[in-house]
């Protein structure tokens, strides 16, 4: 198989996106026409039921609403704050609970224990700012400290209610390990509001929290109020957490905030694709995992949920278009084959030049003609003295480069074409340019300088190489080509090769 | 012993064998790895109990500590394979695997009481009743273990001090000088899953969690060295362990309540312990660094009433109001009493409302109004800054300018009389 530059990797990322979009029209597919055979995945899947109906569609806001606020806490380097914010809930449902018993309200009002858990959560949040700010303590110490001794005060006062004659502290822990499976449709029109929050809050803040997430420095002197969008960001992801936290449980929760937001990363560099895919891989991991544990009833959605979004993201380790482990490993094998065939060319061409008669006029600072002598048989043996390669390595390149129709050989010789030697005196050329420049302008040693310049021939642009031109005032590489004989032929051309006037 | 005297003592074993690690993983900025750790065993206890179809605890422990390994590996694979996130990739292996145990747990498992929310909270106030029996007595089979534990934790960072602390602060250096970071970090994640599982079996993970990274971090902020990093750390978890215990015992009696959750109390000393430290370590507390500024601001303010009054005497108008005074020095209405107080109980100020130098405190004026022309000669002189540009430096070099320095700008000067300002400066007192 030849792999062909940028084309292969464009033809990759078709095809990626195309086993995405497959996987999305199967699912639409299966929603869209129930067999007969199976009655009760028909069912499931075309969310007959009311209450898969609330559970699917709930765990599918969800998890579009985690997947938004997570991609831009991925970006800013804090996916497990969300981890860290969950636990730090737990002391305050415990309090909003006590005081509730006190004021005599009803103990186990969602309402209730949810603005004691954000309020708690915001705490956590704005102790680990401070943290980081006023102390040599880094920011994943921080984490752990306000998680840890958050989590440990909510269950030292768990432990106190538990005891107490007054309320009822049974199942306040169902608060943050969550019961999907039982989810009523309050929970759903709960998550719904601040999903629709969470996406307003980003759409109209996109590009203000975008800066926020790649050049924070940079927002605040252009006079963004960086602190304040903090908070509104940190805010969001409160929200998201604390809502979901009593729908699905904490695991879940950090699972959502984080899963789906890294998936995306492999898909796309930039950020309002990289939302909306994250957006999309949760709310659909979100709804395949309500689904089947729908059809096994076994299965704790939750857990499902997780794991269907961790297949999306091992879908998406290896897949993704972008920075998928696989299109990376074709990038890397492409360069190696470009750098190796590079490698070649030069090294027929500098064989070239010492079979030479004239060699000697090499150190007479000319520059030699070395077209009439293109076609110079050159053996297997001689380029394996050049530089250290196996000959299977190299027998393997010179077969490649046969593909490419630069070089032609036969039995263990070969001679370079009319396109081969064209790009073999063009890299000499900028090879010796690159080691011209080292020597004059970095004063590096003439003998240290060709390993310098082997590294970097294969990435110079035609602008560097002009440049490197005018500073060494050396004379451009001169192609002759001869008026056209007749009309509509196109006309042989005449090379000749200036190396560098070494 | 009695019961709650072997409860202290499996608390303290935890919090030291816990806070030792805790150390490097602080160091190292994976602060988190253990709370991944202890939530993503589950799957290794799961297939323990699948495979043995038994709750012995040897194979749970085993198949914890490989799972624990793994958490670690995966972190690591797809930080360098898949170029995501450190905190992100942890994210999504500990919720992965922790999914994955929940579900062979429900399908392989499933009338087992084995309850992932005991995992979480932890028992510490049962370990005492699993007892074995060494010799003649009677030891908690918790204490034996941990205390196995912290040893081979102890001789583990004491035999390899020096490489811990070489690929901890400075990995690059440690592979060019041989050392292979890379090992020494997968045999200390298999240090820290081992400790995390024994410690979570019997005290919760997160008191685990706690335990790893809250001492740890209170000794980061109070000393710079890590031989007395580590010290600091193992007794900071250590009395945390048992005030804790004692707390959770005394303190929900103040409100008239019964005692609380153990795990729970020691996790909050620590947490007292740390916010201590955070405010009071004697470098790095943010309290002392306050006050610190506050006490050079108060110092400043001082040099410049005297500076002021000298300046007035020079002028023949020895004495100044209160109210003159502050609003010339822009002084704040706390701080100008505090200083006025303060220079007056120094002997430097006299009188009450109307301020005027004693002889102290015109030989401080002296000094500091020395110290200033000096200066302003000294950056025309020698530095080249024009005359309309010097004060504003010398107002804050005069402050932190002794006798030494003085007479070295006065030789670099040539000891001038007058200022470039044309004012006299003062002779040194004698």
């Amino acid at each position: 198989m030849i792999l062909n530059g940028a084309s292969t990797v464009r033809a990759w990322r078709l095809a990626g996106w195309i086993l995405f979009g497959g996987v999305l029209a199967t699912l639409g597919g299966c929603a869209g026409e129930p067999s007969d055979t199976t009655d009760s995945w028909g069912r499931v899947l075309l969310m007959r039921d009311y209450n898969t109906r609330v559970v699917v569609l709930g765990v599918a806001m969800l998890g579009g609403a985690a997947g938004l606020v997570g991609s831009f806490m991925l970006l800013r380097k804090r996916a497990l704050l969300g981890d860290a914010l969950a636990h730090a809930s737990l002391p305050g449902i415990a309090i909003a609970f006590l005081v509730a018993v006190a004021a005599g309200l009803d103990e186990k009002s969602i309402t209730v224990l949810s603005i004691g858990a954000t309020l708690s959560g915001l705490a956590g949040v704005a102790l680990i700012l401070f943290i980081r700010s006023q102390t040599r303590i880094k920011e994943d110490a921080a984490m752990g400290i306000v998680l840890s001794v958050f989590f440990g005060a909510g269950v030292a006062l768990l432990g106190i209610i538990q005891k107490m004659d007054k309320g009822h502290a049974a199942g306040l822990e169902e608060f943050i390990y969550g019961k999907t499976a039982s989810m009523v449709a309050d929970d759903a029109r709960g998550i719904a509001y601040v999903s629709l929050l969470a996406l307003i809050v980003c759409v109209l803040l996109y590009k203000e929290l975008k800066l926020l997430c790649f050049d924070e420095g940079f927002a605040s002197s252009r006079g963004y109020p960086t602190m304040g969008l903090d908070i509104v960001l940190m805010s969001m992801v409160v929200l998201v957490t604390i809502v979901g936290l009593q729908a699905v449980g904490i695991i879940l929760m950090i699972a959502l905030l984080v899963i789906p937001a890294a998936a995306s990363r492999f898909w796309t560099d930039s950020m309002s694709p990289m939302a909306l895919v994250a957006a999309g891989l949760g709310a659909l991991g979100s709804a395949i995992g309500g689904l089947v544990s729908a059809l096994a009833p076994g299965l704790p959605s939750g857990a499902m949920i997780v794991l269907a979004c961790a297949g999306f993201f091992f879908i998406s380790l290896f897949f993704g278009t972008r920075r998928g482990i696989i299109v990376r490993w074709i990038r890397r094998v492409q360069l190696a084959r470009r750098i190796d065939r590079q490698h070649l060319l030069r090294a027929m061409l500098e064989c070239i030049e010492q079979t030479t008669p004239s060699s000697s006029d090499r150190a007479e600072h000319h520059a030699l003609d070395l077209s009439p002598l293109r076609k110079t048989p050159i053996s297997i043996e001689q380029l394996l003295a050049m530089r250290s390669w196996s000959e299977k390595r190299l027998r393997l390149t010179i077969d490649r480069a046969v593909d490419h129709d630069l070089v032609r050989a036969k039995e263990s010789q070969c001679t370079l074409t009319q396109a081969g030697f064209y790009e073999a005196a063009r890299l000499t050329r900028q090879h010796r340019l690159w080691e011209m420049y080292l020597i004059t302008h970095a004063e590096i040693a003439t003998s240290n300088v060709d390993r310098d310049a082997d590294a970097i021939e294969h990435v110079l642009q035609p602008e560097i190489v002009d440049q490197l031109e005018e500073l060494l005032d050396s004379n451009g590489m001169t192609i002759v080509v001869p008026p056209c004989p007749h009309e509509s032929s196109p006309g042989s051309q005449h090379v000749s090769a200036a190396g560098g006037t070494a | 012993m009695s019961y709650q005297g072997w409860i202290i003592v499996i608390g303290i074993l935890a919090a030291m064998s816990c806070a030792l690690l805790g150390n490097f993983l602080v160091l190292r900025r994976m602060s988190l790895l253990g709370d991944a750790i202890t939530h993503a065993v589950l799957p290794g206890i799961a297939t323990a109990f699948i495979l043995s179809q038994s709750r012995s605890s040897v194979f749970m422990f085993l198949g914890a500590v490989v799972v624990g390994v793994l958490t670690a590996f995966f972190t690591e694979w797809l930080r360098g394979v898949g170029n995501v996130d450190e905190g992100a990739s942890m994210g999504v292996v500990f919720t992965t695997l922790f999914a994955l145990g929940l579900v062979m747990l429900v399908q392989g498992a499933g009338k087992v009481d084995l309850d992932p929310k005991c995992v979480l909270y932890g028992a510490i106030e049962l370990t005492p009743l699993d007892k074995v029996s060494v010799g003649s007595l009677r030891i908690p089979r918790a204490a034996l273990i941990l205390a196995g534990v912290l040893v081979v934790n102890s001789v583990f960072v004491f035999t390899f001090f020096k490489e811990l602390c070489l690929t901890s602060f400075d990995p690059a250096l440690a592979n060019t000088m041989g050392f292979r970071a890379a090992r020494m970090h997968y045999v200390f994640m298999v240090l820290v899953s081992v400790t995390a599982v024994a410690c979570f079996e019997s005290v919760g993970s997160i008191l685990v969690v706690a335990m790893l990274i809250v001492p740890a971090a209170t000794a980061y902020l109070l000393t710079d060295r890590l031989g007395w990093m580590l010290v600091l750390s193992m007794a900071i978890g250590a009395a945390s362990a048992a005030l804790g215990f004692e707390s959770a015992k005394r303190v929900p009696a103040w409100f008239g309540l019964s005692s609380t959750t153990t795990a729970g109390m020691i996790a909050v000393m620590a947490g007292v312990f740390f916010a201590g430290a955070a405010m009071f370590a004697p470098r790095h507390g943010f309290v002392i660094k306050w006050l610190r500024r506050q006490a050079l601001s108060l110092q400043i303010l001082s040099d410049d009433v005297v500076a002021y009054l000298f300046r007035r005497e020079e002028m023949q108008q020895p004495s100044v109001d209160a109210k003159t005074l502050s609003t010339d020095l822009l002084a704040g209405s706390l701080a100008f009493p505090l200083a006025t107080w303060l220079l007056r109980r120094g002997g430097d100020l006299e009188g009450t409302h109307e301020f005027r130098l004693t002889k102290a405190g015109r030989e401080r004026g002296k000094r500091l109004v020395r110290s200033h022309r000096l200066w302003e000669q000294y950056l025309v002189d020698q530095a080249g800054v024009g005359t309309d540009r010097i004060h504003g430096s010398a107002e804050q070099f005069e402050h932190f300018t002794d006798r030494d320095m003085r007479e070295q700008l006065a030789r670099q000067t040539d000891a001038p009389d007058r200022d470039p300002h044309g004012k006299p400066i003062p002779k040194e007192h004698e």
